[in-house]
């Protein structure tokens, strides 16, 4: 009985966190709407506000912003490490020292050198320099960036990804290494998704001989992919696979994996074409290399980065509809349009995090699978 | 103003290919229900190359 009641117990805490995490969501959505574009008696153009929050939301920052109360000019976030390596050595402070200042106001002293943030991106002010000057294009004219090693808020998203899969993953490989022939538990929902990687994506791609050793890659990369990709559809605000530098990261890997593993077969193809003409053969060596070197990963890194930033800025514009028409329509009628289509936009979305990571492993594991066949059939 | 008729551009050609990928994956699927899976496969990849191009051009215009 006593077990019982533990276990409902258990069962709650786990609803009533799943039930929380809802009402955040519901309770970032209100945000949006009770926000007034007037601020201080000062008319602010909602449109520019907008298109404003949409940018910054789609960048990196230092912090977790959710939201900022006009009136009162509270903002509501937490702060993340700043750590940098500036002309002085290492530096580490939390981001709340800069006070939401983006604009290069509020200066962190940190004894021999003063630091700024400047569009989210952090400065040091040159030696004796007191406050930050700009040119005519806003640029700083007396400090330089820093190295930035910071835990911003895209890292911090890729180490909670990390931390998960090491969990789940952790727990389903503990099962198997224990003689379990079923998994129990949140392992019986990662099985299958383990075997369809394997199924579906590796083995028809790079074949049955030789699809083991890339698994570890595959899997990896498609469930860092996809895990982001739905953490990025939180209300927390990741945008981590829509940035530019991770996916380029992810597409070298790809490339560096398919160089390194190439047959011989795969080289003699790539540079010295068999079966056609001798004069064509060199053009067809820089056609082959070019294309196996820089547009098969820019093509990998520039489809996730540009699906996964539009598929954000889609969803937040029509988030943002019950603030544009508010005014024509009234607050009920707005409301109710955005959260309709924002809601179909979600479901499209949830979708495309699914397809996005199926598509570069799906991708990478037919580039490898390209490099490690063997032509059985000479021509 | 010409990147914007670049994108329009680039998004009635992406339009047009994507359509016919659709199309000739549905007739495919039609005519040869059983091997859907397979047709999808083939469907979705060179939907996400053609995306990939297409995209490739929107990034580089803006």
């Amino acid at each position: 009985m006593i077990f019982l009641t533990m276990k409902v117990a258990k069962q709650t805490f786990k609803f009533f966190i799943l039930v929380s995490f809802l009402f955040a969501n519901a309770f970032a959505m209100a945000d949006n709407s009770s926000k007034d574009p007037v601020v201080s008696g000062n008319k602010v153009d909602t449109a520019e506000e907008i298109r404003e929050y949409i940018s910054h939301h789609l960048k990196d920052s230092h912090d977790f912003h959710f939201y900022t109360h006009n009136e009162s000019g509270t903002h509501y976030s937490f702060p993340l490490p700043v750590i940098v390596w500036t002309s002085n050595g290492l530096k580490t402070f939390m981001s709340s020292a800069f006070h939401h200042d983006d604009a290069g106001q509020v200066i962190v002293d940190k004894g021999d050198t003063k630091l700024v943030k400047i569009h989210s991106k952090i400065y040091e002010l040159d030696q004796g320099a007191t406050s930050v000057n700009f040119d005519a294009e806003h640029h700083a004219t007396n400090a330089h960036k820093v190295l930035d090693f910071s835990i911003t808020k895209s890292v911090f998203g890729m180490l909670l990804t990390g931390l998960l899969m090491l969990l789940g993953f952790g727990a389903l490989a503990r099962g198997f290494k224990k003689g379990k022939s079923v998994p129990t538990g949140f392992s019986r929902v990662l099985e299958p998704l383990v075997i369809y990687v394997r199924d579906e994506i590796a083995k028809p791609n790079i074949g049955e001989k030789k699809y083991r050793k890339f698994m570890g890659f595959l899997l990896t990369v498609f469930f860092f992919i996809w895990i982001l990709n739905l953490l990025g559809l939180t209300p927390l605000g990741f945008n981590v696979t829509g940035q530019i530098a991770v996916t380029a990261c992810l597409a070298i890997f790809t490339v560096v994996i398919y160089m390194f593993s190439g047959t011989k077969d795969f080289w003699a193809h790539t540079l010295w074409m068999p079966g056609v003409p001798v004069i064509l053969r060199p053009i067809l060596a820089v056609i082959e290399l070019v294309g196996f070197v820089i547009i098969k990963p820019f093509s990998l890194l520039i489809r996730l980065f540009a699906n996964i930033t539009a598929g954000h800025f889609v969803v937040m514009s029509l988030i943002a509809l019950m603030i544009t028409l508010k005014a024509s329509f009234g607050p009920v009628v707005s409301t109710g349009m955005s959260l309709l289509l924002s809601l179909f936009i979600m479901v499209i979305e949830l979708l495309v995090a699914f397809l996005q990571a199926f598509i570069f492993t799906m991708l990478s594991s037919l580039f490898i699978g390209m490099a490690v066949e063997e032509h059985d059939d000479h021509h | 103003m010409y990147n914007l008729i670049g994108a329009g551009l680039i998004v009635i050609g992406g339009g047009i290919g994507l359509g016919q990928i659709g199309g000739k994956a549905m007739e495919g699927i039609a005519r040869q229900p059983e091997a859907a899976g397979k047709i999808q496969t083939a469907m979705i990849i060179i939907g996400a190359l053609l995306e990939g191009l297409a995209f490739g051009a929107l990034i580089l215009g803006k």
